[in-house]
This record gives C-alpha cells, sequence and structure tokens, in this order.
C-alpha cells in the first residue's frame, strides 16, 4: 500500500466518523428511557431535571431516578468550574434542554404546566438564553 | 454662621486664565486665596452630616438580576455537557 492510498483511506475514514459521531448521541440513550420521552411518561423540567408527566411503573422510575443523579453530579462539576450554584446550572441547562426538545415530547412550561412539544418553538423561562 | 464675602471681585474668566492656575494666583493675591482655604476648612467643619444607621438591615435582592446573565454565559458549558454525557440527556 502506498502513502498515498494510506491518505485517502485515513481521509474516507474520518468522513465517515463525522457523519457517524451525530447519530450516536440519540442511539446512546436506554430504550426504555427512548420510549418514555416519546411515549410522553416522562418530560423535561424546567429545573434541569426529569420529571414524570404520568404514573411510571417501578423500573422506569429507578432508571430516571438514576439519570437525574447523573444529571446532577454533570451539574455540580459544571457549576463548580463556572462559579455559579448547581441550581444555575441546572436552570441553564434545562432552558437548552426544553428548547431542543423533539415534536411530541413532553416539558414543563415556565408555569409550571406540562406541554407537548409541537412543531414551534417550545414555550421558555424569559431568562434563559435564546438557544437553538 | 458669620457671613463672608471676598473683598474683591473675581476679573471674568479669560481664556489664560482658565488655562493657568498661577494667573488666579496673582488675580486674587496670596491673602484671598488664603482667605478661601480658611472660609473652605470652616464650611467643611460645619457642613458635618449625621447619618444614622437604619435600624432593619437593607437587603438587596440580585438572585433574579444576576441569573440571566449567569445563564448566558452557562450555555456553551451546557451544550458541552450534553454532547459529553449524551446518555443521560
Amino acid at each position: 500500500m502506498t502513502a498515498h492510498m494510506l491518505t485517502k483511506t485515513a481521509i474516507s475514514l474520518a468522513a465517515a466518523a463525522m457523519i457517524v459521531a451525530p447519530a450516536a448521541a440519540s442511539v446512546q440513550r436506554d430504550p426504555a428511557y427512548a420510549a418514555a420521552r416519546a411515549n410522553g411518561t416522562i418530560g423535561e423540567k424546567i429545573d434541569g431535571y426529569l420529571g414524570f408527566v404520568g404514573s411510571p411503573d417501578g423500573s422506569l422510575r429507578a432508571k430516571i431516578d438514576d439519570i437525574n443523579i447523573r444529571r446532577k453530579a454533570s451539574y455540580a462539576e459544571r457549576a463548580r468550574a463556572e462559579g455559579v450554584t448547581i441550581e444555575e446550572f441546572a436552570f441553564a441547562q434545562g432552558c437548552i434542554l426544553i428548547a431542543r426538545t423533539s415534536p411530541g415530547e413532553k416539558y414543563q412550561a415556565p408555569d409550571g404546566s406540562w406541554q407537548t412539544r409541537g412543531s414551534g418553538a417550545a414555550r421558555l423561562d424569559p431568562r434563559c438564553p435564546s438557544v437553538g | 454662621m458669620i457671613p463672608h464675602r471676598l473683598t474683591r471681585m473675581r476679573r471674568g474668566a479669560t481664556a489664560p486664565f482658565m488655562e493657568d492656575m498661577s494667573s488666579l494666583w496673582e488675580t486674587l493675591g496670596e491673602a484671598a486665596m488664603r482667605r478661601i482655604a480658611v472660609l473652605a476648612g470652616f464650611m467643611a467643619l460645619s457642613a458635618c452630616i449625621n447619618v444614622n444607621a437604619p435600624a432593619e438591615p437593607i437587603v438587596i435582592e440580585l438572585n433574579i438580576n444576576i441569573k440571566q446573565e449567569v445563564l448566558y454565559r452557562l450555555v456553551d458549558s451546557a451544550e458541552q455537557n450534553i454532547e459529553a454525557n449524551p446518555e443521560i440527556f
């Protein structure tokens, strides 16, 4: 194999990796978590955590609690790096997570009510930065 | 308090007067300037204002005002958090 061929192979591999990378993010969700998001059993809350819209079974509740604990750990780490409170970081994260919900998913509106994301923009807290 | 009055009228403002403080000294004279200094000293003494601290502490609620600024600066880190931990978002 010549050096030229090696370079071409490396470039095509890098290109393939770039195509696969964005798709991998949504694949990494636990299937039960993904299903609960899709069917509206759970939703994104204003405070940056997942909440139960309906009444989940025990195994789903345990799974969501676990995700929320891991979310909090990530918020704590980043809040410390940024010099803010965990609640402030979590709230900023919540703004982004609500803004990025897919149509059909549940999210909490500024008044605390559960809303189903439509095709338009989600109702965000007025303090939320404008994020896509 | 005894009313004080300058003994001489000050000359009208001219360009060199305004540019150079030494001409002010010449215009009014050393004695007049000294009197101004003494007068200023009296005024400083007589103008003491007593400030009484309020009985209740002043509480300024900054939490709400600061928050929006804080949120803007956290956006980048929050987006990186999603990329770094896709399984929990």
